[in-house]
């Protein structure tokens, strides 16, 4: 029997509301947004906030300390480190969008084909997910690169390729709860076809859980794109990238230890704000806690 | 009534598969049940968890393949039918789920809820939108339901939708499994007296699935009770509640708790478990539990026939004292 | 002396649309050896009453006023989560409908059977003696060879006479039993209640049992007491409640049970309405918006009215009906 606490007069507001005002209540959620805000409005706005072309190299202003004209110094090639970052950023966050957006796209397909397709077709599938995963991703990436070359695109491959499994495998999960569940078996004794199936009946319920899922490993894909880009196999030369200046200060970090921290910090305030944002994310749209209060 | 009948079930089995790649076997979800119902009429299927009413329910609706006998709906032939050629016929046969919430998409709206069966099979240039109001109507709901969520509603409110959205495409017959389960007694009475008042209304033939037997009394034409997969004792609903001849259907009839702190209670209790179906007991089935067993249970199968006993009872028997038993 | 006796209890939530009123001044007593059975709808109020008795609320609930007394002496409500700990399976043991909760799906019936009894001193075979006996005392054919078999190789019905005997191995003062049968078949359910009747009767512990099914209540218990919206609307002795209903919301209740109609009906009478919402509650009778008698004294606050005996009622007009009234 439910209580009268579980099942309140039914309201009107809608859920989607309520819950972005509880979000906004919650103080750790609200930094994370803030965090995740500021790198995205530095990147959006680079060509506003510094005149400085992240490019252009300047012999004469080399390891310059931070100052009032440059705010995080220069690099060892004498280009802005601010505006390399905010540029960076560009870059970061094109990477993370992108392919989270891709890998979300492809693991969803993949995941309910698994899911719901025939008992053997799920096996397979999970054999290739589980190799696919078993790949350390430095591997991964060296062996793209040596095919495709150092490039932007190549970035966005290994990530696709390290996050579908990950996705496919709990849209799977999901999906095989879901396909047993009573509402499924009443679409099926409607006449619904299968794809109506997938896409009104068991998709709206496994993209929710996902997508914050996905909110919490955009940090692993920037490091992912940073560590890449230290190691050369990603954006190159003279593109910006947090990962480049993080190698290019990392010789002299005793010297010019501005230049490391200028690459990293950057790395360290998204990460710090997608984890808070994606864990209050997900306590605020849990199922589970639904109907609560 | 000498009406065709809409659904006949004709000797129907369902088989599980059990065992690993080398030892296959088969056990009998439902073993060989026949009956028929009527335009209008209500049949209601009675047993306890296991007694195969809900596989066979699903069997009708195409859920579930069976392995022996047929179905025939409306005069077509529907065991094995494809999924396709099953589709035009699901227009004329719904059914409605035991769990009032969870029968219902959670992210969907009531009012796409309700709709949902025109948007499968074609809403043929109506206003789904009025369509939503009037079913909703129909079942005794405001129409600003409609924009509401599944865990927004009470379970008998939930319990209207699955109504609203299984008479949508004016179906002949409403398997409904469990109608009431888990609502509260008050609410019980608003359900069956909807599904009693649709039923007259629209000329619904009704097979309904229950443990319930105060549901069956009320709502109920005629009925089976059932047991391991096969019909212990088939008739008209007065007629069994008044004198029943088996005597599990006894024990079941007494086995209701009635809210009557004098009354006597006369209680036919069942001895030992429900057999498992993997170990069928011999003879008569019943005859593991039957307070009325004797030697020829155990070694004869049972005759065919409304009642599957050897010794059915005459009105108002009790059971022999326990010591005699053996 | 009562085993529990809970007087003027208050139980609020805070939610996000307010305050929520949950339990109203709940008074009745679990007496000692004697069965009381709980009856109510959803919403009625029922599982934060138990939660309150075992001082599991959510937390965002709170009891606001009143007294849950144990065994005479202790406060329930005051009492320290150690304190409540320590009472909780020994003092106060509990049975749910999914036996699955007390049972852990990965250890031995014999093993959680021996566990539980972690307090007494005895030695290792002396409590599967004790398992065993109590294995056989709610009915579980082999008891013996049963100590070495897990949860899932039993039927439900033996699933719940396990938890059963689980919870009555400490012979506890009180057993709060939530809905033990409702998930039951019938004649299963009619063969836990007799089984039940037996054990406390053997026992000789309180029973609070909470069921929605009238025909359970009767049956099995002494006493009951009626809730609706979170207040005691009508208790007594299951005879003069259930005999000489004295609360409108339970003479509609009784109606409104299927089994009462033996003459076969294709209208059943119902309960029109809903329970209204408990942030703002009604400053008079809270069943008034369905009540078929309703009447201008309604909308001032209602008093619990002594009747017959233990019988009471919290309705205006309950002394009127009942001839043997007792001015409150």
């Amino acid at each position: 029997m439910s209580e009268a606490v579980s099942s309140p007069p039914a309201r009107t507001r809608s859920d989607f509301g309520r819950s972005v005002r509880r979000l906004l209540r919650e103080p750790l959620g609200l930094f994370g947004l803030s965090l995740v805000l500021l790198v995205i409005l530095g990147a959006v706005f680079a060509d506003l906030l510094t005149q400085w072309d992240p490019t252009r190299i300047n012999p004469r202003d080399r390891f310059l300390g931070p100052s009032a004209a440059h705010l995080l110094g220069t690099d060892q090639l004498g280009r802005d480190l601010f505006s390399r970052v905010l540029h960076g950023g560009r870059i970061a966050l094109y990477v993370a969008l992108v392919s989270t957006a891709i890998s979300l796209a492809i693991g969803i397909v993949l995941g309910l084909i698994a899911g719901y397709g025939p008992r053997w077709l799920d096996n397979l599938m999970i054999l290739l997910f589980d190799a696919m995963k078993s790949f350390p991703t430095v591997m991964l990436a060296l062996a793209l690169v040596t095919i495709t070359g150092p490039s932007l695109t190549s970035v966005i491959l290994v990530v696709i390729l390290v996050n579908v499994p990950g996705y496919a495998r709990i849209v799977r999960t999901q999906t095989i709860a879901i396909k047993s569940s009573e509402f499924v078996t009443a679409a099926q004794s409607m006449g619904a076809s299968t794809a109506r199936i997938l896409r009104v009946h068991i998709m709206p319920n496994v993209i929710g859980p996902l997508v914050i899922l996905a909110s919490m490993d955009i940090p692993v894909v920037i490091a992912i794109e940073a560590g890449m880009s230290f190691l050369g196999l990603g954006v190159r030369p003279p593109t910006p990238s947090w990962g480049s200046i993080l190698n290019d200060g990392f010789g002299q970090i005793r010297e010019t230890p501005w230049i490391a921290i200028a690459g990293g910090l950057p790395i360290i305030i998204i990460t710090l704000g997608f984890t808070f944002l994606g864990e209050t994310l997900r306590d605020v749209f849990d199922p589970r806690l639904k109907g609560r209060g | 009534m000498t009406a065709a009948p809409i659904l006949s079930v004709d000797d129907v089995q369902v088989a599980f598969p059990v065992g690993g790649l080398l030892a296959r076997d088969a056990i009998l979800g439902v073993a060989g049940v026949s009956f028929e119902v009527r335009p209008g009429e209500t049949f209601a299927l009675v047993g306890e968890s296991g007694s195969g009413k809900t596989t066979l329910a699903r069997a009708i609706n195409g859920l579930q393949d069976i392995s022996q006998g047929a179905i025939t709906f409306e005069g077509v032939r529907i065991d094995g039918l494809g999924r396709a050629r099953m589709k035009p016929l699901r227009r004329r046969m719904s059914m409605m789920f035991q769990d009032p919430v969870g029968s219902l998409s959670p992210r969907m709206t009531v009012g796409d809820l309700v709709t949902e069966p025109f948007r499968i099979h074609g809403h043929g240039g109506r206003n789904l939108r009025d369509e939503a109001v009037r079913l909703l109507n129909l079942v005794g709901l405001p129409a600003d339901f409609a924009g509401r969520y599944p865990h927004q509603l009470s379970g008998g409110q939930a319990r209207r939708v699955g109504v609203a959205r299984a008479i949508a495409l004016d179906p002949a017959l409403i398997i409904a499994d469990e109608p009431t389960a888990g609502l509260d007694v008050s609410v019980q009475g608003e359900v069956l007296n909807l599904l009693n008042e649709l039923r007259e209304r629209l000329g619904l033939a009704m097979v309904i699935i229950t443990h319930n037997l105060h549901v069956v009394h009320h709502v109920a034409d005629r009925m089976a009770v059932m047991y391991l997969g096969r019909f212990v004792e088939v008739g008209e609903t007065g007629t069994v509640f008044a004198a029943p001849r088996h005597p599990y259907t006894a024990a079941l009839l007494s086995a209701n708790p009635e809210p009557d702190p004098d009354r006597a209670r006369d209680r036919i209790t069942l001895p030992a478990e429900v057999p498992s179906l993997m170990s069928r007991p011999s003879g008569c089935e019943f005859h593991t539990r039957c307070p009325w067993a004797q030697a020829k249970c155990a070694a004869m199968p049972p005759p065919a026939g409304d009642v599957s006993c050897h010794f059915p009872l005459s009105p108002g028997a009790r059971p022999p004292p326990r010591e005699d038993r053996p | 002396m009562s085993t529990l006796s809970i007087s003027g209890l208050n139980v609020h939530f805070s939610t996000e649309a307010g305050s929520l009123h949950a339990l109203k001044d709940v008074t009745f007593d679990v007496p000692e050896r004697r069965i009381v059975g709980i009856v109510g709808e959803s919403g009625c109020g029922k599982s934060t009453l138990i939660n309150a008795i075992l001082g599991l609320l959510s937390d965002n609930g709170e009891v606001r006023s009143g007294q849950i007394l144990f065994e005479g002496d202790q406060d329930l409500a005051r009492l320290s989560r150690g304190q409540m700990q320590d009472l909780r399976g020994p003092r106060i043991a509990t049975v749910f409908q999914d036996p699955m909760g007390a049972l852990n799906p990965v250890l031995s019936v014999g093993r959680q059977m021996i566990n539980i009894q972690y307090r007494s001193p005895q030695s290792r075979a002396a409590k599967a003696a004790r398992a065993v006996e109590m294995l056989k005392l709610v009915r579980i054919p082999d008891a013996e060879s049963a100590l070495g078999r897990y949860p899932h190789q039993f039927s439900g019905g033996m699933k719940q006479r396990i938890a059963i005997a689980m919870a009555l191995m400490m012979e506890p003062a009180l057993l709060i039993a939530d809905e033990p049968t409702t998930a039951l078949d019938a004649t299963l359910e009619v063969t836990t209640i007799e089984l039940l009747k037996d054990l406390q009767a053997t026992i000789g512990c309180s029973v609070m049992f909470i069921s929605h099914h009238l025909g359970v209540i009767a049956e099995l218990c002494d006493d009951v007491v009626v809730m609706y919206a979170g207040e005691v609307v009508e208790r007594g002795t299951v005879r003069d409640v259930f005999r000489a209903p004295a609360h409108p919301y339970t003479r509609r209740l009784l109606e409104c049970d299927p089994a009462r109609q033996s003459r076969r009906t294709r209208v059943l009478p119902t309960i029109p309405g809903e329970i209204p919402d408990l942030r703002q509650r009604p400053r008079g009778c809270v069943f008034a918006p369905r009540c078929l008698e309703r009447h201008a004294g309604c909308d001032t606050p209602q008093v619990e009215h002594a009747l017959a005996g233990d019988h009471r009622a919290r309705c205006n007009l309950a002394p009127a009906r009942s001839p043997a009234a007792v001015p409150p």
